[in-house]
């Protein structure tokens, strides 16, 4: 028996939930806030302090905890050894956890009331960019947890295949190494400096760009493990297999390729670059798009695969044939049900021209809810019930409390986020607290500012008994021997792939080099250009 | 590698959607020049009350010579200035502006009148508005505190 790092693993992922929690309470409280329907709680102090930091909570906490728990378990399991180094595991989530406090301090006593993608020249507390900073040194840390496990790995088993959900793994660490960069500079070259007082000015543009280095990308790294989640573990589980471990790696290498040399589709709205620029990640935006298609339809061939396998006939017989019991496999239909739904929204976020009439409306919130905290949180909430058994040794608490809750928590979710999509038509901005606007428009928002809020509610209840099952569960004297830490295999289940399929050395160099064509120029403009930088503000 | 035929056939229906949708968008770049606001232009935004194109006497509508019009605004915490404008149906519009302090956007609702506003730099819209009638300026980008008061009127008039 090897050593699989549960307690790291579990430590992880408790302290991914508990921030999620935390985050699904500030959510309701903004809805209710911004509905205007309790007068006595309105407070643009007290909402500004919440919408960061359950941004800072969701996006880059629950996302960076759980990627990091799911990652020390796959690497172990499916590589069926020990972690390359568990120390720098147990390092890694020490500094992401004391960077998480840190900067919890200045967000909670509304010293940060920045938001999570920063805003300067509106100025935080540098405790606050510090503690952020922090987190992601601590990822970086996971990065090369993984990249070793793999290296070592592949250098003991010459000419072996690395499993799918590591191959995929591997492909998110280094992807989130380029991709964090961009934050990376601009926290140490701008934000920690300028907020110290060692600089007096910033420059917002050039801030902007760098963090659309990051704002796409970010995106795909909270994505991944849904996306390996759905091709290794979803199939086995639902009881076929997957329908193909190629396209899976092509699928992941066009995820790591493609979304980070795109960022500009965050800046199409923005003076400070040029339309061909925007133009060319346009491109990419679309190309992007690909491998989730794909991913899309492999699922769907694994799970109608599995359907058929149970008895299922005729062309939507193996749906109802699926087992509807199993938390993961009606988290799995769910999800992709929302990223279906979510993904038509996202073409026209990308559209370089259509973006102009939902660009920082109440739509894009919707967007991002149906497929973030839709089809990628789901999963992780999936994945968890799924792994609490391996890695507490003890009995799910109740499976059916499970599935209920997974279906209320889509239910909460298109309550959410399908009045935002109409609000956001309707012209009403993101990002407000209150909408004092002397206009007819504001009638017409009302019906669904009352819905939003039932979602809210909705889905405060669903995460709550997601909670207890897991705690539950966890204090449960019901010992369980799970140790089937077995992954799905592919109807071919290849025995050789390409080098490019089973490594990372030609796609780090295409990567380097697009990134150049795409960021080279638009950041060095900023040395050319006669810039003015901006003091700091308060907010 | 082994690809299925179910596979490849939804590969090329993949190919085909992207084709479609980003054929579209160049289509209407080129023929239609519709591209988001890009001008890259820069500014002192500690001076700008001071001297230049936006102090406050230049603000507001301008006539130019071939008829269409040029709108200077400046956005700052919380409103649009001027906070109000007027401006005709189906002219062509070139709207200027830039912020003193902090990031703003600026959205129309149902136009495409839409950009953000960054402290150091220009931002420039070409757009018509085809239907009279009021409406207004919202801002869109979290600004602070006041962010939910910062709004301004637009009223868009018979030609003529
Ligand atoms: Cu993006
Ligand atoms: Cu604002």
């Amino acid at each position: 028996m090897y050593d699989k790092a549960k307690s790291v693993a579990l430590a992880n992922m408790w302290v991914a939930f508990a921030s999620f929690f935390v985050a699904i309470i500030l959510g309701l409280y903004q809805v209710m806030n911004r509905s205007g329907l309790f007068p006595e709680i309105e407070s643009h102090q007290l909402y500004f302090a919440s919408v960061s930091t359950h941004g800072v909570l969701m996006g880059f906490v629950l996302t960076t905890f759980f990627v990091m728990g799911f990652g020390y378990y796959t690497a172990t399991t499916t590589l069926k050894r020990p972690l390359w180094n568990k120390g720098l595991a147990w390092i890694a989530f020490l500094v992401a956890l004391g960077g998480t406090v840190m900067a919890a301090v200045p967000l909670l006593t509304g010293k940060a009331s920045v938001l999570y993608t920063f805003y300067p020249p509106l100025q935080a507390d540098p405790v606050f960019y510090i503690g952020a900073t922090l987190l992601v040194v601590g990822s970086w840390l996971w990065c090369l947890e993984m990249i070793m496990s793999v290296v070592t790995w592949k250098r003991d088993n010459p000419g072996k295949v690395v499993p799918l959900a590591m191959y995929g793994t591997t492909a998110n660490a280094i992807m989130w190494l380029w991709t964090s960069a961009g934050v990376g500079i601009e926290m140490l070259f701008q934000l920690i400096p300028w907020s110290l007082g060692l600089m007096d000015t910033v420059d917002p543009g050039l801030a902007r760009t760098l963090f659309s280095w990051t704002l796409h990308a970010i995106v795909y790294f909270w994505l991944f493990p849904a996306y390996i989640a759905m091709y290794t573990i979803l199939p086995k589980v639902a009881g076929g297999r997957v329908f193909s471990d190629e396209m899976g790696r092509v699928a992941f290498i066009m995820l790591l390729v493609i979304s980070v040399p795109i960022g500009f589709h965050h800046l199409y709205m923005d003076p400070q670059q040029a339309a061909g620029f925007k133009f060319l990640h346009m491109l990419g935006t679309f190309a992007v798009a690909i491998p989730t298609l794909l991913t899309g339809f492999t699922v769907l061939a694994s799970l109608e695969g599995a359907g058929r396998l149970r008895g299922g006939k005729g062309l939507f017989g193996w749906i109802g044939a699926l087992d509807w019991k199993e938390p993961i496999v009606v988290a799995g239909m769910l999800a992709l049900f929302m990223l279906i739904a979510g993904g038509f929204g996202g073409m026209i976020n990308a559209s370089y021209q259509m973006n102009t009439l939902v660009h920082n409306t109440q739509w894009v919130t919707g967007h991002f809810h149906l497929i973030f905290a839709g089809t990628t949180v789901i999963m992780y909430l999936a994945v968890a019930y799924h792994l609490w058994p391996k890695l507490t040794g003890r009995r799910l608490a109740s499976r059916g409390m499970a599935v209920l809750q997974l279906w209320l928590w889509t239910i909460g979710m298109l309550v959410l986020t399908l009045p935002w999509h109409v609000l956001g038509i309707l012209g009403q901005p993101r990002r407000i607290s209150s909408t004092p606007y002397d206009s007819p428009l504001v009638e017409q928002w009302g019906p669904h500012e009352a819905a939003m809020v039932v979602g809210g509610a909705i889905l405060l209840f669903s995460a709550l008994l997601f909670v207890l099952n897991l705690l539950l569960s966890h204090v449960s004297k019901k010992m369980d021997h799970v140790d089937d830490d077995e992954w799905a295999v592919a109807v071919y289940q290849p025995l050789s792939v390409p080098k490019p399929m089973n490594g990372f050395a030609l796609w780090n160099s295409i990567i380097a080099v697009w990134m150049v064509i795409a960021y080279g120029y638009p950041v060095l403009q900023f040395l050319i250009l006669d810039t003015h930088g901006s003091l700091a503000w308060g907010y | 590698m082994h690809i299925d035929p179910l596979e490849k056939k939804w590969m090329y229906v993949v190919g085909l959607i992207t084709v479609v949708m980003v054929g579209s968008m160049t289509y209407a770049a080129i023929t239609m020049n519709l591209h988001p606001p890009s001008n890259v232009e820069t500014i002192d935004p500690k001076t700008l009350h001071l001297s230049g194109e936006f102090v406050e006497d230049n603000l507001g509508v301008t006539k130019n010579a071939d008829g269409s019009l040029t709108v200077r605004m400046i956005a700052a915490r919380y409103s649009f200035y001027p906070q109000m404008i007027e401006v005709p149906v189906d002219t062509n519009v070139t709207f200027r502006m830039t912020s003193p302090d902090i990031v703003h956007g600026v959205h129309v609702p149902f136009t495409n009148m839409s950009t953000m506003v960054i402290p150091g730099y220009v931002s420039e819209v070409n757009t018509r508005f085809v239907r009279e009638g009021e409406s207004q300026f919202l801002c869109n980008e979290y600004c602070g505190m006041g962010h939910d008061y910062m709004w301004s009127k637009l009223k868009v008039v018979p030609k003529g």
